[in-house]
C-alpha cells in the first residue's frame, strides 16, 4: 500500500534519474522534492514489521520480506531514502571476500542488482566491469590465491593473472612493481542510491509502506518483546522491528529502555572524484583494488573515483550524533595525501587530471570487521542489520535476504554465526572500546589477512586472576569475547619476531615452543588457564508457588509453624529437623525437580538424568537438529547442573536458554563465568599432582573419566574437579572460585615441579584436540550441523524416554542418512617447513571433484602431520544436488586439500587415529627422568 | 642560606647584560640569587624594563644578538667547545621536566572542556624556585592549574604548590561534603579523595609536613562547617579562590608563629614563612574560567580569530610597579608620609618586586613579632643576616598581601588555549609572540590551515606536490611533543627573526649553574588546551 505521496515522490525521482544520471542530479532531486512536506502524512498505527533506515540495507530487507509474502511492513527513514552512507557509496560491487558467507552474500547481491532494472524499471547504472586485485608482494598473492580457490568452488569465476595481463586489462596501470593479480570478471559497479530506490520501489509495489522524514525515537518493549515504535510522528504498534540505521544503529539500540547493544562505530572515509580524462575512461574499465597501496580505483563518468583505507583513520560520532561534526565533514587533503601518492604511483598518467572533489563519507565499522545481523539476545522481535565495514553495497542484497529468511522462517538458509549479533555482548559496547577498535579495524581492511591474527586494541578487558603471573612467565595472549587467553609461553631465552614480521602463511616462529608444550602435555603435565569458557549454573529451585500447593494438603497450623523455615529451605536445601517437615520438603522438591529436569531434557539432546557427579557431553539442538551450542554438563547434585560452553557462547547460549525455557519454569539460570577460574591440567602426570595436593586417590578406579567432584586442592576447599580436558588427553579441569585461583595455581606449580609441570597455551590445546578429532562449536560445528553429521551419535540419546528439540529431525536423518559428514584429513605430502600451512576454508577435493571445505586445522605433533577437519558433501555429478554421504563414500575416495591453489594429498578419517600415544608413552616413561626438575 | 655573594667580580657583568636586566641582575649579584628580593638599594637607578609598550624601549631591547656576540667574545672565546651541546643533548635538557596530561576520553558523556595540558619548567636557579601544580577536583567539577614563582628560596613556593589547591577545593565544597569528610576523619574512615593530582615525577610533596598541613586544612574546613548558616547553597568560585589564598597565607604565617616541637618541621615552617611565592591559578569548569593571580606571573588566553590568526587576551594583572592600580592601592593603604618610601626603584620598600605574595612575613609581621620569632627560632635562622634584616621605612605593616585578583572569563569556541607562566617567560617574550607560537604549534599538530579545492582548477599532480611539501614542513618544524617545551625552546633560543637558533639555545643551556641566573630566570609554563567542540556545545545550550 504505497501512499500516494510516496508513489509520486518515488516516480518523480525515477523520472529525474532517467533524464540524466549522476551525483549532482541526485542531490538536486533531494532538494527539490518537497512534496512530502507539503502534505503532512499520518502514520498507520500498527503494522507487523517496522524497518528503520531507508538505505540499501533497510530497502533490501523490505524488498525480501515483501517477496516472501509478508505484506504488513512499514519502512521509516529519518531523512530521504538512500540519503545516508548509501548515497555516498563508491558503488563497487565485489565478491572477493575472505569469508565464504560474505562471498555468498556478495554473489547474490550481484545477481539481484543485475536484474533489478528489468524488474523495477529503475536505472541502477549496473555495469559489469570486473575487478582486478593487485599483489605487490608474494604474501599478498598467496592471500589472493586463497580467495581465488574459494570463489571458484562456489561458482564465481576468477583467475590469478600475470602483471602483463593486468596491463592488457587496464590501460593506465603501472604494473612494474606487481607480482601478480586476481581477476574477477563478473564484479560490477552500480549506483547504490539507485539500487536502494529500485528496491524500495519494488517493495512498495509489493505493499510495503515507506515514510521518509520520520525518525524513530525508540522502540517500545514489553516483557522482552517488541511491542511498537515511538516516532516523531506518532506511535506504531508492531511485532518486529528491524534496525537498519547504519552508523546510527548503535545509538538507536541504546535508546530503548531495555538497551540493545549493537557494537559499531563510524570513521571518516575519503574518496576522490576527478573530471573526465582527455580520452574519457570507458565505463567498462575494470575496478582496481591495490590493497598494498591501500586504495581502490574505479571508472567514474570518464574520470576516476579513488579512495582507500588509511593507516590512521579518523573515528567520528563517538559521542553520538553531533551536528558540529556533521557540519565539519570536510575534505581533508593532508589526511588523503598518502592515498593520493599511492594512486599516482599506480597510475602516473593521472598527474595532469583535474580534481573535481574529495568526498568525505563516514563508513561504519564493527569490532571484528564482519557485519552485524540477527535478533537481539534480550529483546525478541528486535532485528538488526548494520555495520557493513564499507561493503554495504556488496552485501546489501544477500544480507537483506538472509535477515528476511531469519524473520520469516526463524532461520536463515546459511550459517551466519560469524555475522550474528549474538557473537557480541554488552561488553563490546563501550564507546571508548569501539572508538579504539575501529581505528584498528579500518586499516585492517587493506592489511594482509594472515592466520592467527589478534586484534591489538581493546585488549585486557576480561582477564583471569592469574593474568599477571602468566604474563610474567612469558605468556603471549589472544583474545576471545574480550577475554585474554594465553597462546603459548615464550621461554626466557627465546625471542620471537616482532608483530609485523611474524605475519606468515608458512610455518610460524612459535612452532618449536608449542611443540614442547604439546610434548609436555603428552608426557608429563601442563596447566592451561581456560577461565574464558562460558559457565552457567542451572538450578531446579523449588519456588514458593509449589510450596503453597503442597501446603494445601496440610493442616493449617503447620503452615504457621513452619513457613519461615520452609522459605529458607526452599532456597538452600538445609537439613530440616522435623520429620514431617522433611517429608513435606522432599515432596515439593521432587515435584518441582522433576518438572525442571523435564525442561532440561527437552533442551539438551543427551540424557541429563545421570547420577550426581557425572558429566555429560551434549548438544543444544534446534528443531532442525543443528547445534545451537555444544557443551559439557556436570550434575552437581540432584537439583543443579554446571554447564560449560565455548567462550563466545556467553550471549547466544543464554538467549537460547531464556527463549526456550517455559516462563513459569522453576529453573534458575545463573551466569557464573566470572566466579570461577578454570585450570586445565593435561597430561599423564596430572593424576599425581592432584592426588598429592588433595590427599585423595585420583586413579581411574576412584575418579573415572567424565566425573565431577568438589574437593580440596591445597588449602582451598570446594574446588570442582572434573576428569576431562577438552582434548581427549588424560587430565582434569579445575573450576576454582576466583579468590583461591592464585593459591591453587601456586600449589599446582610447586607440587607439579617434580612431575615436570609447565604452562601451556591454547595453541597446544588446539593441536591436541584437532589431532584427536575434537570438533569445536563456532569453528567446526554450527547451527546447520547435526550430531549425526559429525559422528556424535553417542552424544545424543534418541531414546531417552521423552522428546527433545531436534529429535524428530535426527530420527529422520538417521533413517535417510546424512548429506555431509565431518571428516578428519591428514595431509600426506605436505612439507611443514616449506609448504603453505592450511588454515580453514580450504576446498576439499575427492577424486578430483570439489566436495566441501575445511573448518579448522592444526599441526599434529604426535602424528607429525597437518590435520584438517572439514565437511565432505556428495554432489551429484549430473545435477549438483546433494546426496547421502556414507562412511563408504568417505573411505573410498582419494582426497586433496587446496591450499592457495596448490593441492596436497590427504588421508580421510572418520574416527580419530588410534593413538600412537599408548605405545609412545611406555617408551617415554623411561625418558621422563629427563624432564624432572626442568 | 639566602645570599651567597656571586663569586665573579661585579664589573665583569656589565657588558654582558641586557640593559633591561641591569638593575635586576645587579641586585641579584650583590645579594641573593633571586630577582624578587634585593636587600640593599641597587647602585644603578635605571628602571627595570620588561615589556614596555613604548616602541623606543622595545627597539632598545630587541637586538639581543649584540650582547650575545659580546658575550661570546668575552666569555666563550677561550673555551668554544666546552659548552657546546648537540641537539639531542639540548632536547634532553629541555624535556627533562616536561609533562603532558590528556583528559581521558570517557564514554562520550563525561566530556570535559579541557582536552589536556602540557607543562614544563627550565631552571635557572639551583635549585629551581618555580613550582607548578595541576589537579582535577574530584568532589566538585573542574580542573585546577597553577604556576608558583618562589623567591628567597623555594620553601614557600613548594608549600604553596602542595597546599593551595586543597584550600581551594575545600572552599568549593558544599556543606554536606564537608560534613561527610569531617565525619570520616572523626571516625577514622577512609576519606573521600578531593583532588587527583597530575604530577611530573620531579614534582614532589613533602612527607614530613603532611600531617601538619593536614591539621591546618582540617581546622579550615571545620570553620567552614561552623560558619555555614544553612542558607546559601551556591558557592561563588571567585570568593572561594580569594578565601583559599588568604587562608593559606594566614596559616603559613600562624604555623611559623606557633612553631613545631619537631625541630626539622619548626625550621621548615619558618623557612616557608620567610621566603615568598607568587601564584597564578586557573580554575576551569565547563565554560567558566577563573584566574586568581597574586604577583607577577601571568595567564594569557590564546584566541583564534576567524581568519585563523592568533591574538592574546590577558586574564591577569601583574602586581608590580608597572601596574598603576597597584601603586595606587599601596599608597592608599599606608599613611601619606610613606607615599615615597613604600615603593622605591619599582620595588616594595625598595626591596621586593612583586607587590603581592605568599609568605614573606618580613613584609607582613610587625617588627616585634619578627624579632620574637627569630630569637626563639633555631640557630640557623638567627644567624641569617637576611632574615634578621628589617626592611627600611617599615612603619605600618603589613605591606604585603596574598589576596589574589580574580578574573572571570566565559570560554568561547575561539578560545583555544590558556598559557600560565612565571615571569621568566614573559620577560623574554611578548605575549603576542607567545600566543602565536603556541597557536601555530597546536594547530600544526592537528591541522594546518586546511586546503580546499573549491572552484579552482587543480590537477592531481599539483595537489600531490603541495601536500608533500606541507608534510615535510610539518615533520621538520615540530620536533616537540609538548607545547610548553616548544615555548621554552623559543623563549631561550629565539634569534632576531623569531626563529630558534640552535647555537644560541645550546649556549644558553650550557651556562654553568652559577651564571645561568644572570641570563635568564626560572621558566615555568602550563599550556591548557580547550575542547572547542565541548565549549561550542555549551554555548549552543544557552
Amino acid at each position: 500500500m504505497l501512499t500516494d505521496v510516496m508513489m509520486y515522490w518515488l516516480l518523480s525521482v525515477v523520472r529525474r534519474q532517467r533524464t540524466s544520471q549522476g551525483w549532482q542530479t541526485w542531490s538536486l532531486a533531494r532538494s527539490s522534492s518537497t512534496s512530502a512536506e507539503a502534505h503532512p502524512v499520518t502514520l498507520p498505527t500498527q503494522a507487523q514489521v517496522v524497518i528503520c533506515g531507508g538505505g540499501v540495507m533497510g530497502t533490501s530487507v523490505a524488498y525480501h520480506l515483501s517477496k516472501m509474502g509478508w505484506k504488513d511492513i512499514i519502512l521509516l527513514e529519518q531523512g530521504r531514502l538512500a540519503a545516508g552512507s548509501t548515497r555516498f557509496c563508491a558503488g563497487i560491487l565485489s565478491t572477493a571476500r575472505h569469508v565464504t558467507i560474505e562471498q555468498k552474500m556478495a554473489d547474490y547481491s550481484n545477481k539481484l542488482y543485475q536484474q533489478l532494472e528489468q524488474e523495477t524499471g529503475i536505472q541502477t547504472g549496473y555495469i559489469r566491469t570486473g575487478s582486478i586485485f593487485l599483489a605487490q608482494t608474494q604474501d599478498r598473492l598467496i592471500s589472493l590465491k586463497r580467495i581465488n580457490s574459494r570463489l571458484n568452488v562456489i561458482g564465481i569465476p576468477s583467475e590469478i593473472i600475470s602483471p602483463k595481463k593486468v596491463a592488457e586489462l587496464h590501460p593506465l596501470l603501472n604494473v612494474h612493481d606487481l607480482v601478480g593479480a586476481m581477476h574477477v570478471p563478473e564484479d560490477a559497479v552500480v549506483s547504490s542510491a539507485d539500487v536502494a530506490l529500485a528496491l524500495a520501489s519494488a517493495a512498495s509495489q509489493n505493499g510495503v509502506q515507506i515514510y521518509d522524514r520520520t525518525s524513530v525515537l525508540h522502540v517500545m518493549v514489553k516483557k522482552g518483546q517488541v511491542t511498537g515504535v515511538e516516532t516523531d510522528k506518532g506511535q506504531i504498534e508492531c511485532q518486529y522491528f528491524v534496525n537498519c540505521a547504519g552508523q546510527w544503529a548503535y545509538e538507536l539500540g541504546l535508546s530503548n529502555e531495555e538497551p540493545v547493544s549493537i557494537p559499531l562505530h563510524a570513521c571518516e572515509h575519503f574518496y576522490l572524484l576527478t573530471r573526465p580524462l582527455e580520452t574519457p575512461l570507458q565505463s567498462s574499465t575494470p575496478t582496481i583494488v591495490d590493497a598494498d597501496g591501500r586504495i581502490y580505483i574505479r571508472n567514474w563518468q570518464g574520470g576516476i573515483l579513488s579512495g582507500g583505507f588509511e593507516k590512521n583513520p579518523k573515528p567520528i560520532f563517538t559521542e553520538g550524533k553531533n551536528q558540529l561534526e556533521i557540519q565539519n565533514l570536510q575534505e581533508d587533503w593532508d589526511h588523503f595525501e598518502p592515498l593520493l601518492s599511492s594512486l599516482l604511483r599506480r597510475m602516473p598518467e593521472l598527474e595532469s587530471l583535474e580534481i573535481m572533489k574529495l568526498v568525505n563519507c563516514p563508513e561504519t565499522f564493527t569490532p571484528d570487521m564482519r557485519c552485524i545481523m540477527g535478533e537481539s539476545p534480550s529483546v525478541q522481535g528486535y532485528f538488526v542489520l548494520a555495520g557493513m565495514n564499507s561493503a554495504g553495497l556488496s552485501f546489501g542484497g544477500g544480507a537483506g535476504k538472509y535477515l528476511a529468511e531469519w524473520m520469516v522462517h526463524g532461520y536463515p538458509s546459511e550459517n551466519v554465526w560469524e555475522l550474528d549479533l549474538k557473537r557480541f555482548g554488552a561488553l563490546q559496547s563501550s564507546r571508548t572500546f569501539l572508538r579504539h577498535r575501529v581505528m584498528e579495524v579500518m586499516p585492517l581492511l587493506c592489511d594482509l589477512k594472515v592466520p592467527r591474527w589478534d586484534f591489538q586494541t581493546g585488549r585486557q578487558l576480561r582477564t583471569s586472576p592469574l593474568y599477571d603471573r602468566l604474563d610474567a612467565q612469558g605468556a603471549r595472549w589472544m583474545e576471545k569475547h574480550g577475554f585474554e587467553r594465553p597462546k603459548y609461553f615464550v621461554p626466557p631465552d627465546k625471542d620471537l619476531l616482532a608483530l609485523e614480521q611474524s605475519k606468515t602463511f608458512y610455518k610460524p616462529d612459535w612452532f618449536e615452543i608449542v611443540e614442547s608444550e604439546v610434548k609436555c602435555c603428552k608426557e608429563a603435565v601442563c596447566v592451561i588457564d581456560m577461565s574464558s569458557f562460558t559457565k552457567f549454573e542451572i538450578t531446579c529451585s523449588p519456588v514458593l508457588l509449589q510450596v503453597e500447593t503442597a501446603q494445601i494438603r496440610l493442616p493449617e497450623y503447620w503452615l504457621v509453624a513452619f513457613s519461615p523455615e520452609l522459605h529458607c529451605l526452599s532456597g538452600h536445601g538445609a537439613q530440616p529437623d522435623a520429620l514431617m517437615l522433611a517429608l513435606l520438603c522432599s515432596l515439593t522438591l521432587k515435584s518441582t525437580g522433576d518438572q525442571a529436569l523435564e525442561v532440561l531434557q527437552y533442551l539438551f539432546s543427551n540424557d541429563l538424568d545421570v547420577p550426581v557427579g557425572h558429566i555429560v557431553h551434549t548438544g543444544m539442538l534446534n528443531e532442525a537438529g543443528g547445534y545451537e551450542n555444544d557443551c559439557s554438563i556436570a550434575r552437581l547434585n540432584k537439583r543443579s547442573f554446571f554447564m560449560i560452553s565455548p567462550t563466545d557462547q556467553q550471549v547466544h547460549c543464554w538467549a537460547w536458554l531464556k527463549k526456550h525455557m517455559p516462563e513459569d519454569s522453576s529453573l534458575l539460570l545463573e551466569d557464573v563465568t566470572w566466579k570461577y577460574t578454570a585450570l586445565n591440567l593435561i597430561g599423564p602426570r596430572a593424576v599425581d599432582v592432584l592426588s598429592e595436593l588433595s590427599y585423595a586417590p585420583m586413579t581411574p578406579e576412584h575418579f573415572p573419566s567424565l566425573f565431577c567432584k568438589e574437593m580440596s586442592v591445597g588449602y582451598a576447599n570446594g574446588i570442582r574437579v572434573m576428569s576431562m580436558t577438552h582434548t581427549g588427553e588424560p587430565g582434569f579441569m579445575l573450576y576454582i572460585p576466583i579468590e583461591y585461583a592464585l593459591h591453587v595455581y601456586n600449589e599446582v606449580m610447586s607440587v607439579g615441579q617434580k612431575y615436570g609441570i609447565r604452562n601451556a597455551g591454547y595453541y597446544a590445546l588446539r593441536s591436541l584436540r584437532i589431532e584427536k578429532f575434537f570438533a569445536f562449536w563456532g569453528q567446526d560445528l554450527n547451527t546447520l550441523t547435526t550430531p549425526l553429521e559429525c559422528g556424535r551419535e553417542s552424544r545424543v540419546k534418541l531414546e531417552k524416554g521423552m522428546d527433545f528439540m531436534g529429535r524428530e529431525a535426527l530420527l529422520q536423518q538417521k533413517q535417510n542418512g546424512v548429506y555431509k559428514r565431518l571428516t578428519m584429513f591428514i595431509l600426506d605430502d605436505h612439507d611443514t617447513d616449506l609448504d603453505l600451512w592450511p588454515w580453514w576454508g580450504e576446498p576439499i577435493y575427492r577424486n578430483g571433484r570439489y566436495v566441501g571445505k575445511t573448518t579448522s586445522s592444526a599441526y599434529g605433533y604426535t602424528l607429525e602431520r597437518h590435520v584438517c577437519l572439514g565437511f565432505v558433501h556428495n554432489f551429484s555429478e549430473d545435477t549438483g544436488e546433494e546426496q547421502v554421504v556414507t562412511a563408504d563414500f568417505i573411505n573410498r575416495g582419494e582426497y586433496e586439500i587446496d591450499i592457495a591453489g596448490h593441492r596436497f594429498q590427504a588421508k580421510a578419517k572418520l574416527y580419530p587415529v588410534p593413538s600412537l600415544f599408548a605405545y609412545k608413552r611406555r617408551k617415554d616413561d623411561v625418558e621422563l627422568s629427563d624432564l624432572h626438575g626442568k | 642560606m639566602f645570599s651567597d655573594a656571586m663569586p665573579a667580580p661585579t664589573q665583569l657583568f656589565f657588558p654582558l647584560i641586557r640593559n633591561c636586566e641591569l638593575s635586576r641582575i645587579y641586585g641579584t649579584a650583590c645579594y641573593c640569587h633571586h630577582k624578587h628580593l634585593c636587600c640593599s638599594p641597587p647602585y644603578i637607578s635605571q628602571s627595570r624594563l620588561r615589556y614596555t609598550p613604548h616602541p623606543a624601549y622595545a627597539t632598545f631591547c630587541r637586538p639581543k644578538e649584540n650582547w650575545w656576540q659580546y658575550t661570546q667574545g668575552r666569555r666563550y672565546a677561550s673555551t668554544p667547545q666546552k659548552f657546546y651541546l648537540t641537539p639531542p643533548q639540548v632536547n634532553s635538557i629541555l624535556k627533562a621536566n616536561e609533562y603532558s596530561f590528556k583528559v581521558p576520553e570517557f564514554d562520550g558523556k563525561n566530556v570535559s572542556s579541557v582536552l589536556g595540558f602540557d607543562s614544563n619548567q627550565l631552571p635557572a636557579n639551583a635549585p629551581i624556585e618555580d613550582r607548578r601544580s595541576a589537579a582535577t577536583c574530584l568532589q566538585t567539577r573542574g580542573m585546577l592549574l597553577g604556576v608558583f614563582d618562589g623567591h628567597a628560596g623555594c620553601a614557600c613556593s613548594q608549600a604553596v604548590s602542595e597546599r593551595l589547591f586543597y584550600y581551594i577545593a575545600v572552599s568549593l565544597l558544599p556543606h554536606e561534603t564537608l560534613l561527610e569528610i569531617e565525619n570520616a576523619v572523626e571516625s577514622g574512615r577512609a576519606l573521600l579523595p578531593i583532588l587527583q593530582w597530575h604530577k611530573h615525577p620531579n614534582d614532589y610533596f613533602s612527607k614530613e609536613a603532611s600531617k601538619l598541613y593536614f591539621n591546618s586544612l582540617r581546622t579550615y574546613w571545620q570553620e567552614l562547617i561552623d560558619l555555614n548558616t544553612g542558607e546559601s547553597t551556591d558557592i561563588d568560585v571567585k570568593e572561594a579562590l580569594i578565601n583559599a589564598f588568604k587562608r593559606l597565607d594566614n596559616d603559613i604565617s600562624l604555623e611559623a608563629q606557633v612553631g613545631d616541637p619537631n625541630s626539622f618541621l619548626n625550621y621548615l615552617v619558618l623557612r616557608v614563612a620567610f621566603s615568598g611565592a607568587t601564584a597564578c591559578v586557573a580554575h576551569v569548569d565547563g565554560v567558566d574560567l577563573h584566574v586568581a593571580n597574586t604577583g607577577d606571573s601571568r595567564a594569557m588566553l590564546g584566541v583564534q580569530e576567524e581568519d585563523g590568526s592568533w591574538s592574546a587576551l590577558t586574564l591577569s594583572n601583574d602586581h608590580n610597579a608597572q601596574n598603576e592600580r597597584e601603586l595606587e592601592r599601596l599608597k592608599l593603604e599606608h599613611p601619606k608620609n610613606e607615599a615615597k618610601s613604600v615603593v622605591k626603584q619599582d620595588r616594595l620598600l625598595g626591596l621586593l618586586m612583586p607587590f603581592r605574595a605568599f609568605g614573606d612575613v618580613k613584609f607582613k609581621w610587625s617588627i616585634d613579632l619578627q624579632k620574637r620569632v627569630i630569637e626563639s627560632g633555631p640557630d640557623q635562622l638567627n644567624d641569617n643576616e637576611y632574615t634578621k634584616f628589617i626592611p627600611p621605612n617599615y612603619y605600618t605593616p603589613p605591606y604585603l598581601t596574598a589576596e589574589p585578583e580574580v578574573t572571570y572569563h566565559r570560554l568561547r569556541p575561539q578560545d583555544k588555549f590558556l598559557v600560565l607562566a612565571t615571569d621568566g617567560l614573559w620577560e623574554t617574550m611578548h605575549r603576542q609572540d607567545v600566543v602565536r607560537i603556541v597557536g601555530e604549534y597546536l594547530t600544526g599538530m592537528h591541522h594546518q590551515q586546511p586546503i580546499a579545492v573549491g572552484g579552482y582548477k587543480v590537477t592531481l599532480g599539483q595537489m600531490h606536490g603541495l601536500l608533500t611539501e606541507r608534510r615535510a614542513k610539518m615533520s621538520s618544524v615540530f620536533e616537540d611533543q609538548n607545547a610548553a617545551t616548544h615555548l621554552i625552546r623559543h623563549a631561550v633560543g629565539n634569534n632576531e627573526f623569531g626563529a630558534v637558533d640552535h647555537e644560541r639555545l645550546s649556549k644558553m643551556l650550557s651556562l654553568p649553574e652559577e651564571l645561568a641566573r644572570m641570563y635568564r630566570d626560572d621558566i615555568t609554563i602550563i599550556v591548557v588546551q580547550f575542547n572547542s567542540h565541548v565549549v561550542g556545545a555549551y554555548q549552543n545550550q544557552d
